[in-house]
């Protein structure tokens, strides 16, 4: 399986929202391309038939009856927020001008 | 006074509860001792000694009015800094939380403070979670209390490095790929990770949902049993957690007998990487396992070649989708926000600035492994294992009670030998990584010295879910018998601070 490229290391930080430095993209291209080197073995087994596991538990949906319950007040839940105003989150603008 | 520095947590709570020593004794002595030792070891990230010493009055005041006590009142705690406390700092090791007051106790910090459990303070770990030294944490590394230089293990570094300079009797650890067992072995403590979904994980901040497990870290079997007992149980807050009574491990712990029990040697966990030292001990203690009447084997399971590629597929694919909360908005940390950067572009530079490089480099390759193109070579392949993993331990205890390996290939190495070479500090988490794909019960015990080095080796015995018992019944067998041998624990060997 191939390797990975700067280019391609750039691209996933875009994705993955990190403003990467360009000395840590070539540090982190180099090493990523040995971890996925390493950990491409696990493909030995694509072609075999064999379901796949995501969870240990057997688990499906796991309701519980939709009932008030006592929970954190708008002070709590802001508490921690790097900014807020008339009991909301303030963020940074979202949308452009026009 | 020093003396109650060295109590198990079973001694602690039963002086407590005969009245010869209060809680607030108990605790004000280990308060002194962080206070003259962490700053050479760096356990604690936050110490509460207010918190602290107003939850031993409160058992000390139960007490006083006849009221009953539980097994471990009393008792001091370190607790690993990635569960939410309410009004006392959580950072998970990172920048990126620096400063976050939690307004809400995680289900095991709440079970905790029911128990009458004092807890001391908050401990350092890899960022998040992710590592096996905990010198990814950005609040600076934790020495190992047996040699300063080396590692303790991670990410739960600190909270056994706290037991291991006697800073606390009890530590909670969480245990994504061998996160509570590795620390422990190269400490010389016992660790263990309860079956998946016993310990709930409402308020442990998420590294890797599927893997993650708390648990209990101590200095004997029976103490992290106790432990074990007060935090296990079904939690309707957490949508993962089992809803069936925890096994009796208390019992177990005390039995002390292994007559009859089969035991398996994974075959697979040895050879080409695992150090002499640590393979001697790990011998010794098969031999011993053999005089105390057990039945030894050695078992093939031959998928657990491939378990260290798949978690560092799963876990960090995993990571990349739970790491997205932190995008400067609700918590944490906020940079760059001057009114002219969109929300986008101060997610990514508070994410730049708050997160160190190991979080990066995983966000990154599970983003990778889950991208179209990819997502089928890697996080598909690596699921299929998963499955092989399973069946591999479905074979093997078909045949034995309990599974054993060494805890680790090699004892506590050098503070900045594998810091910026990740696949080398991976390698660390060989032997721990199939029973969170697994999802069984594991534990670390200390079962001597190695001789090249005179460091901690740790005996690892693996159960079946919902098993745990059997890890304690095995576990408090094999560290009588050491005690016995030695004359004494094998902490006892540990260097002054």
């Amino acid at each position: 399986m191939p390797g990975i490229t700067r280019e391609e290391v750039a691209h996933l930080a875009r994705l993955s929202r990190l403003e990467l430095q360009a000395e840590e993209l070539d540090h982190f291209a180099e090493q990523l391309d040995v971890i996925i080197g390493a950990v491409a073995r696990v493909s030995e087994v694509a072609g075999q038939d064999v379901p796949p596991t995501s969870h240990p538990l057997p688990l499906t949906n796991v309701m519980r009856a939709d009932e008030v319950r006592p929970s954190l007040t708008p002070e709590q839940a802001l508490s921690g927020a790097p900014a807020a105003e008339e009991q909301r989150f303030r963020v940074p603008q979202i949308l452009g001008e026009d | 006074m020093t003396d109650l520095i060295r109590y198990t947590a079973a001694e602690t709570a039963s002086a407590i509860a005969a009245g010869e020593v209060s809680a607030a004794e108990v605790a004000q002595a280990h308060l002194d001792r962080i206070d003259a030792v962490d700053k050479k070891v760096n356990a604690f990230l936050h110490v509460d000694t207010e918190g602290a010493l107003k939850a031993a009055r409160a058992v000390d005041e139960k007490r006083a009015k006849g009221e009953k006590l539980g097994p471990l009142a009393g008792v001091p705690l370190a607790l690993k800094d990635v569960f939410t406390t309410e009004g006392v700092p959580t950072t998970c090791g990172s920048k990126i939380l620096e400063g976050w007051i939690p307004p809400y106790d995680a289900t095991l910090t709440s079970r905790l403070k029911d128990a009458g459990v004092v807890i001391l303070g908050k401990t350092n770990m890899d960022e998040f979670a992710m590592g096996s030294s905990t010198e990814n944490s950005a609040y600076g590394p934790t020495g190992n209390p047996w040699d300063l230089t080396r590692i303790p293990g991670g990410s739960g570094g600190g909270s056994a490095a706290a037991l291991a300079a006697f800073e606390a009797p009890l530590a909670i650890g969480t245990d994504t790929g061998g996160s509570i067992r590795q620390p422990g072995a190269v400490t010389g403590t016992v660790g263990v990770k309860p079956t998946y979904g016993t310990v709930s994980r409402y308020g442990l901040v998420a590294f890797s949902s599927s893997l993650d497990q708390g648990g209990p870290c101590a200095r004997t079997v029976l103490d992290a049993a106790l432990l074990h007992e007060a935090i296990a149980g079904y939690d309707p807050l957490d949508s993962t957690s089992i809803d069936a009574p925890v096994p009796a491990v208390v019992e177990a712990a005390k039995l002390r007998d292994v007559r009859g029990m089969r035991i398996g040697v994974v075959k697979e966990f040895a050879g080409e990487g695992y150090q002499a030292g640590v393979m001697q001990r790990f011998n010794e203690s098969v031999e011993l396992l053999r005089e105390l009447g057990a039945e030894v084997v050695e078992v093939s399971c031959p998928s657990f070649t491939l378990a260290l590629p798949a978690y560092y597929l799963i876990a960090p694919s995993e990571a990349s989708s739970n790491l997205a909360r932190f995008d400067a908005m609700r918590y944490g940390l906020r940079v760059g926000d001057d009114g002219t950067r969109s929300a986008e572009e101060v997610t990514a530079l508070t994410r730049e600035a708050g997160f160190g490089d190991e979080v990066k480099r995983r966000i990154i390759l599970g983003t990778y492994a889950l991208s179209s193109g990819y997502y089928d070579a890697y996080y598909g392949s690596a699921q299929k294992v998963r499955t092989l993993i399973s069946r591999d331990f479905d074979a093997a205890f078909a045949g034995v009670d309990v599974l054993i390996s060494p805890t680790t290939p090699t004892t506590a190495f050098p503070i900045g030998e594998r810091a910026d070479d990740p696949m080398a500090m991976y390698l660390a988490d060989l032997c721990t990584i199939p029973s969170n794909l697994a999802g069984n019960a594991a534990m670390s015990l200390p079962c001597g010295l190695a001789p090249e080095d005179d460091l901690p080796v740790g005996l690892q015995i693996i159960a079946p879910a919902m098993a745990d018992d059997r890890l304690y019944r095995v576990g408090g067998a094999v560290e009588a018998a050491l005690n016995d041998k030695w004359g004494h624990t094998l902490l006892e060997e540990a260097p002054a601070l």
